[in-house]
């Protein structure tokens, strides 16, 4: 083979010359153009928030995590200081009648949007409005059910909004009638689906009026910046009703564990809000820094049966299983963050509830009642499956764990796990396609009822077939009830039956939150039940504002 | 030239037909529903949700609505981020990949061809059998594991660079020396390879008869033809290299399009599955092209027809 037959053409180191060139002209226009190399500003709070937002429309915002970012940007009619108490929002001041049903607020004179112009009570009214409207698909439209005609509305049954019970008779009043005496209104009042939002904004520029340069809003923020899966960037809103001592605010959307973590570490972050941002591994060495903050959640983990499948539908196996679940050891072994187990479903804070004993761990107890149902020492015990998700590393160690501790205290051998990803996993779970299924609920308000009212028979988050009648009068009877001692006595009741006499559930163990902030550079933080801290009242102490 | 390179553009385009439209079917029939969350959904506000993102009505019809929108340029919205097109989402997260990918690879190409040629020149002593052995190291150490030790050393013990993050060079540095190594390693083997086999060839003789240094007989003449199974590697690695890695943009917080191939999924995102799908299959068709073109201009018996 003759040399000139293979050599290069002449032109090949021009075009490697000429490839090379645009390559890196090509990286550096990509960098400087995409890479946000001029975008990322300093901002003087980072806080790492675990997720990138699905959305931070207000009436579509159904997580936690979106619903803070939401509620540094927009206000409702009352908002929560640090230890998580109802004060004002935009309203300034309310009154409401003897009956408990119709709320009369009064706004601030001093209301206004981030652009400047006056927020007035109709802006609410249309924001409800735009909330309860079907095409606008909120999945927490039904936070204003509780409105006279608002589930009509809401389900299209009836398309006049004027029957809705909410009036606007000048712009500084705000008339709510309620269907019945909602202890609780003032909480849902300071949720986000509740918050107002700028519909000249929304008509102008549809689903894109919430990016930057576009969005209105009245909370402590406006929003600078976001750039998908890298950052969010809030500014102190001038024209906010109070002065907030933060100017800017920096969100990062973080998703794995060791990167926050590593983040706080090395000073890049100031602020770890969830206990899913930390490694779990680390979790027993950290709970001793002093940077380490645990916080009650509002939440509770549970076992779901299903009622109408073998052997679950004999409540001696119900009872006998919730007996014997060694929930310390659960704690203990696999969640390792101090959780206080549970026995019933209501998380302890909501002042003046007296919850009741629930099925304290009796291990011989247990096994009578097993024995009575006809599987002395575990004998016989038919196969069942346990669902679960296999999202996150937490639900899969406890179905683990219960499984073996299942085998160690009642001798059964016969339960099969049945671990699901997330999206299969709800799917299951909501056509009650299971035997027995690992559940959490996060509450949406600091009041015993958004635990108690998930198991009236056929309510949409009930899934496990169980259904009494006497459950649902309760229910009905509760929300009559204008006397706020006389109603959670009712609770009691009710609880009493969910978690000791029918056993549809077992309780196991209140969650916690975990945080992590140098209280040294953040104040205003404060640990409270609901879980709720606005952005506006965080400080950097010894910092002049 | 210019007419074979038309002719397999064109061939491109069944072969995205048929990719999306097989993402799509699978999408479509994979347990659970985008719209699925803790909290039961009226079925009202379902079907309301369904209808905005053209979700409802048979199979068929979803599909033609989807394959409307996608001739003219639509790749749909996310079910996943609300107030987000595809079309955005990948506008806003593929540059990054980019950037990332294609500082990673000029990397693992100056990096691979100088050691591959360290390599066979000391075929057989102990340099080559080191470097050999760092390579196998390189291809076999996972992603995550040398992600993590880099952090741990580097940016947490040493201090030298930030832990992670965008928007700066230094932040650049280790994420992209991750994505890197395995290209490093396999680029080192190629190279060696390729130049094993041609300093056997006459031409190299020849070149080392006319009183060339060895240097110049190795970059100026045996390397142009060694490099040929690089170039071939080439092309879909770097597909692969630019449309991001999931757990190196994972572990670095790097706001790239690499986590979507993944989470689209998980999230059950279905236009945002087929519009990573189809990136990388448009990616990959590219690649293989810019790189047989290659072929034909480096070396000449290549003939393109």
């Amino acid at each position: 083979m003759a040399l000139r037959d293979i050599a290069p053409h002449p032109r090949t180191l021009v075009l490697a010359a000429g490839a090379a060139a645009l390559g890196l002209a090509l990286f550096l226009t990509f960098f400087y153009t995409f890479g946000g190399w001029t975008l990322s500003a300093p901002a003087d709070l980072t806080i790492c928030n675990g997720d990138e937002p699905q959305t931070l429309d207000p009436a579509v915002v159904t997580g936690q995590l979106e619903g803070r970012i939401c509620l540094a940007l927009f206000e409702g009619l009352t908002t929560r200081d640090a230890a998580g108490r109802i004060v004002p929002g935009m309203a300034q001041n309310w009154t409401i009648s003897p009956d408990g049903k119709t709320y009369t607020f009064t706004l601030r004179p001093e209301a206004k949007w981030s652009n400047g112009e006056p927020l007035t009570a109709r802006d609410f009214l249309n924001s409800w409005r735009r909330a309860l409207e079907p095409a606008t698909a909120s999945e927490y439209a039904y936070q204003l059910y509780y409105l006279v005609n608002g589930e009509a509305y809401g389900t299209g049954k009836i398309t006049d909004f004027s029957q809705v019970g909410v009036k606007a008779p000048d712009n500084r009043t705000l008339v709510v009638t309620l269907n019945h005496p909602t202890a609780y209104f003032l909480e849902l009042a300071s949720l986000q689906t509740l918050c107002p939002v700028y519909l000249p904004s929304i008509q102008k520029y549809g689903d894109d009026w919430i990016k930057p340069g576009r969005i209105v809003s009245n909370g402590p923020y406006v929003m600078k910046a976001w750039r998908l899966n890298d950052y969010i960037l809030l500014e102190a809103n001038p024209h906010y009703w109070k002065r907030v001592p933060i100017r800017r605010i920096k969100v990062l959307p973080t998703r794995d564990a060791n990167t926050c973590f590593n983040l706080f570490y090395s000073g890049k972050t100031d602020l770890i809000l969830d206990q899913s941002s930390l490694p779990p591994t680390l979790l027993p060495d950290l709970r001793k820094k002093a940077y380490f903050h645990t916080n009650a959640f509002g939440a509770t983990t549970f076992m779901r049966f299903n009622v109408k499948r073998t052997p679950f539908n004999d409540l001696r196996v119900r009872q006998a299983l919730a007996l014997a679940l060694d929930k310390q050891d659960v704690v203990d072994k696999i969640l390792r963050d101090g959780e206080p187990i549970a026995n019933t479903l209501v998380p302890p804070g909501n002042a003046g509830y007296d919850p009741p004993r629930g099925l304290v761990r009796d291990v011989d107890a247990a096994r009578k009642l097993l024995a009575a149902a006809g599987y002395p020492g575990g004998r016989g015990f038919p196969d069942v499956n346990l669902l679960y998700s296999t999202k996150g590393s937490a639900s899969s160690g406890i179905a683990t764990e219960i499984q073996a501790l299942w085998a160690r205290d009642l001798g059964i051998t016969s339960i099969h796990l049945r671990g699901q990803e997330w999206k299969v996993y709800l799917n299951s779970m909501g056509s009650i396609d299971f035997d027995m299924c690992l559940s959490r609920w996060v509450g949406d308000y600091n009041d015993p009822q958004t635990f108690i009212d998930m198991f009236v028979s056929d309510g949409g988050n009930n899934d496990t077939n169980w259904a009494s009648a006497r459950y649902d009068q309760m229910l009905a009877q509760s929300e009559s009830i204008p006397d706020p001692a006389q109603r959670l006595r009712i609770f009691h009741d009710m609880e009493k039956l969910l978690v000791e006499d029918e056993a549809p559930i077992v309780p196991i163990s209140f969650m916690v939150g975990a945080v992590l902030y140098d209280p040294h550079k953040l104040g205003g933080f404060e640990p409270n039940f609901v879980d709720d801290h606005r952005w506006g009242d965080f400080y950097i102490p010894g910092k002049k504002n | 030239m210019s007419a074979i390179i038309f002719r397999r553009l064109l061939a491109a385009i069944p072969v995205l037909f048929i990719i999306v439209s097989l993402t799509f079917v699978l999408m479509h029939n994979a347990p659970g529903s985008p719209f699925s969350t803790e909290r039961h959904i009226p079925a009202p506000i379902m079907a309301e949700l369904e209808k905005k993102y053209h979700l409802h009505g048979s199979f068929w019809r979803q599909y033609g609505d989807y394959l409307g929108d996608l001739v003219h340029g639509d790749l749909g919205l996310s079910t996943q981020y609300r107030n987000r097109t595809v079309n955005e989402i990948i506008a806003q997260s593929l540059p990054v990949s980019m950037v990332l990918g294609s500082l990673a690879y000029s990397f693992a190409l100056f990096a691979g061809i100088t050691l591959g040629g360290l390599a066979a020149v000391r075929h057989h002593k102990a340099g080559d059998r080191w470097l050999m052995f760092a390579a196998l190291l390189g291809i076999s150490i996972p992603n995550f594991v040398l992600a993590l030790l880099f952090i741990r050393v580097i940016a947490i013990d040493l201090a030298l660079l930030p832990v992670a993050g965008w928007g700066s060079l230094d932040q650049l540095i280790l994420p992209a020396l991750c994505l890197s190594v395995p290209f490093v390693a396999s680029i080192t083997r190629l190279t060696r390879g390729g130049l094993l086999e041609v300093l056997r060839l006459d031409f190299v003789r020849t070149a080392r008869a006319k009183g060339l240094s060895e240097t110049a007989v190795l970059f100026r003449h045996a390397l142009k033809v060694a490099i040929l199974p690089v170039i071939g590697y080439s092309g879909p690695a770097i597909a692969g290299v630019l449309t991001g890695s999931i757990v190196v943009e994972t572990i670095f917080g790097i706001p790239g399009i690499g986590p979507f191939f993944v989470n689209s999924v998980l999230n059950r995102d279905p236009f945002m599955t087929c519009g990573v799908v189809l990136v990388f299959g448009l990616f990959l068709i590219l690649c293989n092209l810019v790189a047989d073109i290659l072929y034909f201009v480096v070396d000449r018996r290549v003939t393109m027809q």
